[in-house]
């Protein structure tokens, strides 16, 4: 019954956690645009793109150790040692080519990352703990690396800052990285065995193992992902922000991690998808954006991130408790 | 003469301080049915788990189709052909049922490697309607009823193509309808060649479906035949064995009156109109198969559950318990059936575990707890527990799971109960114990406490109680007394054979 089926098919739509996201987004521009028509001038929409390129990098690196049950507290610091990283390098060797330095950059962020999984899959500490740690020491490492010293603009080639800003087709280079990560990560979620099995030792670790997933393996796998996204997105930081300062990412695992709770991520393992943390940071990126036009001063950023992941997370948590619910007196009515 | 599957020879599981298998063979021929029957407790599942390479055995051989196996995981087991269907528990409710059907072994396109979800989805399609389940492959797991999440497992270990397909307690969660579809797949199934392990309590599924059984009792294998050349009576006297009379404890009921008074006790969702007394001295036994909604009778009287309708009385006095505060307070104590959950706190020393629910009465002057005076009392009980331990310093994980037990019920008995409720008090530990749990039992109600003693274990209930009460599926099915008792009776009551209106 073709009839029956599309109506099963809107309400599965409707009931995904990315259309509700679609709809939230609508209901929150349009009051803004009415309020300030230039909010969604090109201009402006392609600075809030922008702004979003290298969060969404570092949130999808997130949401795989989330799926898989865990947690990854290192982002900011892994950004900072390779961004640091990258910046020494450009500044030392003006001839290496952006494209390398950009692999350069990744390469340290999966040895980082490494460092994080093989602690977490071997020596069975978990990961909160872990990434508690590494986040001071790769933090301490940065300032070591740097003997505290910045990396600034006049010390950095031409072509590497440009990077960012170089445009193809009226999309900024950063844009393109971006929606590059999203598309491989798609893919990978959803048409190879590791991207489904991470979902498998998320969702149910015991059931994952009875039917061969190797445990291990898998954990491993998130952080080497997280961390190389976090190198990649090191690597590009360093060149939008034309410097490269110790400080730099404090904080930034907050921001991934609301783009996750935002987009869905079950924050117990098992559930979520790419589309819905891309939109979770677009939601994010739009609500900073337009703190302004609400006549909020950016002082306020902080505070309301925090209250959206807040009241996200009780959304998902009484929606769950809900379907429960109703499970449970269907099975004993 | 047909040549066995699968042959197991003299197969012995030892765990630290219990042997839960004993010397047991079994024999399953291809293409037919082949019931494992046994209370609970009797190795039924440690059997199953041998076979499909949870567990590694302690001694014993065997083969498959004439090869000795030695599985090293679950995933060997899978591989070789043994597939067993596993309740909820091995099911990811986020994903959608094609890919639990297909998790650790999706099907891949051959050049690019790229998972092929059309495939997939129209593999589970067929599947699906060969078991004539109405479902969508993409619904979510998490949406199904629990029947339906049973009837997916199933048509997972099709997908597998198993050659033997191990099936524990299938029909549990299905409705008549349900379990006709189950047993016409079993049917199939074994006419196409495959073995099928059947475990089931219920007698009436075995004698319909089964063609061969294997009975195990205190994880010893007791005997096996033709189903068609037995009966009930013969099987559960097997599964029974021994004289009850002679193994419990000499409990004279001193039957005082009326202390706790149940009416239409209900939890949506759990169990519905539990109606019953308890009196002084007397100890009721509450039985019912898994999932029967005992423990979740016992938490709501305790204040750990909310009823959401019925009332209770103590006394004479009504008892509206908001925690188990309240509850220890009106004189209750309830000892769990996770000791190592909920009875015990294992990283704390025996002294701090007995003295646990009597801090705020005992031994406090100020904000300190006087050392000397909670030393006294903890040996106090503990001795009359007869603890095995190297001392009352040591952490509680140290013992043994029957010490264990003893440092739980000498937690409690010094609260001074007037009722007293035992959760499942002798499940998985020794011989020994068990005496000694009954026995102490019995003394209790002796003294007159009022106990109420929850059991999986049908010879329990039988040699302890002096009336029993059964439910089923959340449901009051029977109150049998002690004159009337038989475990024919009780067991038909706990599968729900015979309709009678429950009386209080």
């Amino acid at each position: 019954m073709p009839d029956n089926s599309f109506s099963q098919f809107i309400r599965r739509t409707l009931a995904r956690r990315e259309a509700t996201l679609m709809l939230l987004l609508v209901v929150l521009l349009v009051p803004i645009s009415i309020r300030s028509p230039q909010f969604l001038s090109p201009k402006n929409i392609n600075t809030i793109l922008n702004d979003m390129a290298i969060l969404v990098i570092v949130a999808i690196g997130q949401f795989y150790v989330i799926l898989s049950g865990g947690i990854d507290l290192s982002v900011g610091s892994v950004i900072a040692f390779t961004g640091m990283a990258c910046g020494m390098i450009n500044e030392s060797f003006p001839q290496v080519p952006v494209g390398l330095l950009l692999l350069v950059g990744m390469g340290i962020g999966a040895f980082l990352g490494l460092v994080n999984g093989m602690l977490v899959a071997y020596g069975k500490i978990p990961p909160i703990i872990t990434t508690l740690g590494t986040m001071s020491i790769f933090r301490g490492m940065t300032f070591l690396l740097s003997k505290g010293t910045w990396v600034t603009a006049h010390e950095m080639t031409d072509s590497y800052i440009a990077l960012p800003r170089t445009t193809f087709l009226g999309i900024s280079y950063l844009l393109w990285i971006a929606l590059f990560v999203i598309a491989i990560f798609y893919y990978f979620s959803r048409y190879t065995r590791t991207g489904r099995e991470i979902y498998a030792i998320g969702g149910n670790p015991t059931a994952a193992k009875f039917v061969g997933v190797n445990e291990n393996r898998t954990r491993l796998v998130v952080f080497l992902i997280s961390g190389t996204l976090c190198g990649l997105a090191g690597s590009l930081w360093t060149a939008r922000y034309a410097s490269a300062v110790n400080e730099m990412a404090t904080g930034f695992e907050m921001q991934a991690v609301a783009a996750c709770v935002l987009g869905g991520v079950n924050f117990s393992g098992g559930a979520g998808g790419i589309i819905g943390v891309a939109l979770g940071t677009l939601f994010l990126g739009v609500v900073t954006n337009a703190l302004p036009v609400i006549y909020l001063s950016v002082f306020w950023q902080t505070f309301v991130q925090g209250l959206i992941v807040l009241i996200a997370l009780a959304l998902n948590t009484i929606s769950d408790q809900r379907k429960t619910k109703k499970l449970l007196a269907q099975r004993r009515a | 003469m047909q040549k066995a599957l699968l042959e197991v020879h003299n197969l012995t599981k030892i765990f630290p301080g219990i042997r839960a298998l004993d010397d047991v063979h079994l024999s399953i021929l291809s293409g037919e049915v082949h019931a494992l029957i046994g209370e609970n407790g009797a190795g039924k599942s440690t059997l199953v788990k041998i076979l499909t390479g949870v567990y590694i055995p302690t001694s014993g051989v065997i083969e498959l189709e004439g090869k000795p196996i030695a599985f090293k995981s679950a995933i060997e087991a899978q591989a070789a052909g043994i597939v067993a269907i596993h309740q909820e528990a091995s099911m990811f409710p986020e994903l959608s049922v094609t890919e639990n059907i297909y998790m650790g072994h999706h099907l891949r396109s051959k050049r690019t490697r790229k998972i092929d979800w059309k495939a997939m989805t129209e593999h589970t399609r067929v599947l699906l309607a060969q078991m004539q389940l109405d479902i969508d492959p993409d619904t979510l797991v998490k949406n199904l009823s629990v029947a339906q999440r049973h009837m997916v497992e199933i048509s997972k270990a099709l997908s597998l193509d198993a050659k033997l397909v191990i099936m524990d307690e299938p029909t549990s969660a299905l409705t008549g309808r349900e379990v006709e579809d189950l047993f016409r797949i079993v049917r199939e199934l074994r006419d196409s060649g495959k073995a099928i392990l059947f475990i089931s309590h219920k007698f009436a599924e075995i004698f319909e479906i089964c063609d061969y059984f294997t009975v195990l009792r205190d994880g010893q294998y007791i005997g096996e035949g033709k189903v068609a050349e037995t009966n009930e009576d013969a099987i559960i006297q097997m599964m029974i064995g021994r004289s009850i009379d002679q193994m419990y404890p000499d409990h004279k009921t001193q039957m005082g009156e009326k202390i706790l008074e149940v009416r239409g006790l209900s939890q949506l969702g759990a169990f519905k109109d539990v109606s019953f007394d308890l009196h002084r001295g007397e100890i009721l036994g509450l039985f019912g198969l898994v999932g029967a909604g005992r423990t979740e009778v016992v938490r709501t009287i305790f204040g750990i559950d909310k009823a959401s309708s019925g009332s209770m009385s103590i006394d004479g006095k009504p008892y509206k318990p908001r925690s188990p505060q309240d509850a220890m307070q009106r004189g209750l104590a309830l000892v769990p059936e996770d000791r190592q959950k909920q009875g015990l706190v294992l990283r704390m020393s025996l002294t701090h575990n007995i003295s646990l629910p009597m801090l705020t009465t005992l031994c406090w002057k100020g904000l300190v707890t006087k050392n000397r005076c909670e030393k006294t009392y903890v040996e106090k009980q503990g001795n009359e527990m007869e603890i095995k331990a190297a001392g009352y310093h040591v952490d509680a994980e140290t013992l043994s799971g029957g010490n264990q037990q003893k440092v739980v019920l000498a937690k409690w008995i010094g609260t001074d109960p007037k009722i007293l409720i035992l959760d499942e008090p002798t499940k998985g530990i020794d011989v020994a114990t068990k005496a000694a749990v009954h026995d102490f039992v019995a003394e209790m109600a002796d003294r007159g406490v009022a106990v109420i003693l929850i059991s999986s274990e049908l010879p329990e209930v039988m040699g302890m109680a002096d009336r029993v009460m059964v439910m089923h599926e959340g449901i009051q099915t029977g109150f049998i007394d002690r004159k009337d008792l038989s475990a024919d009776l009780v067991m038909r009551y706990a599968i729900k054979e015979i309709e009678e209106k429950p009386h209080a």
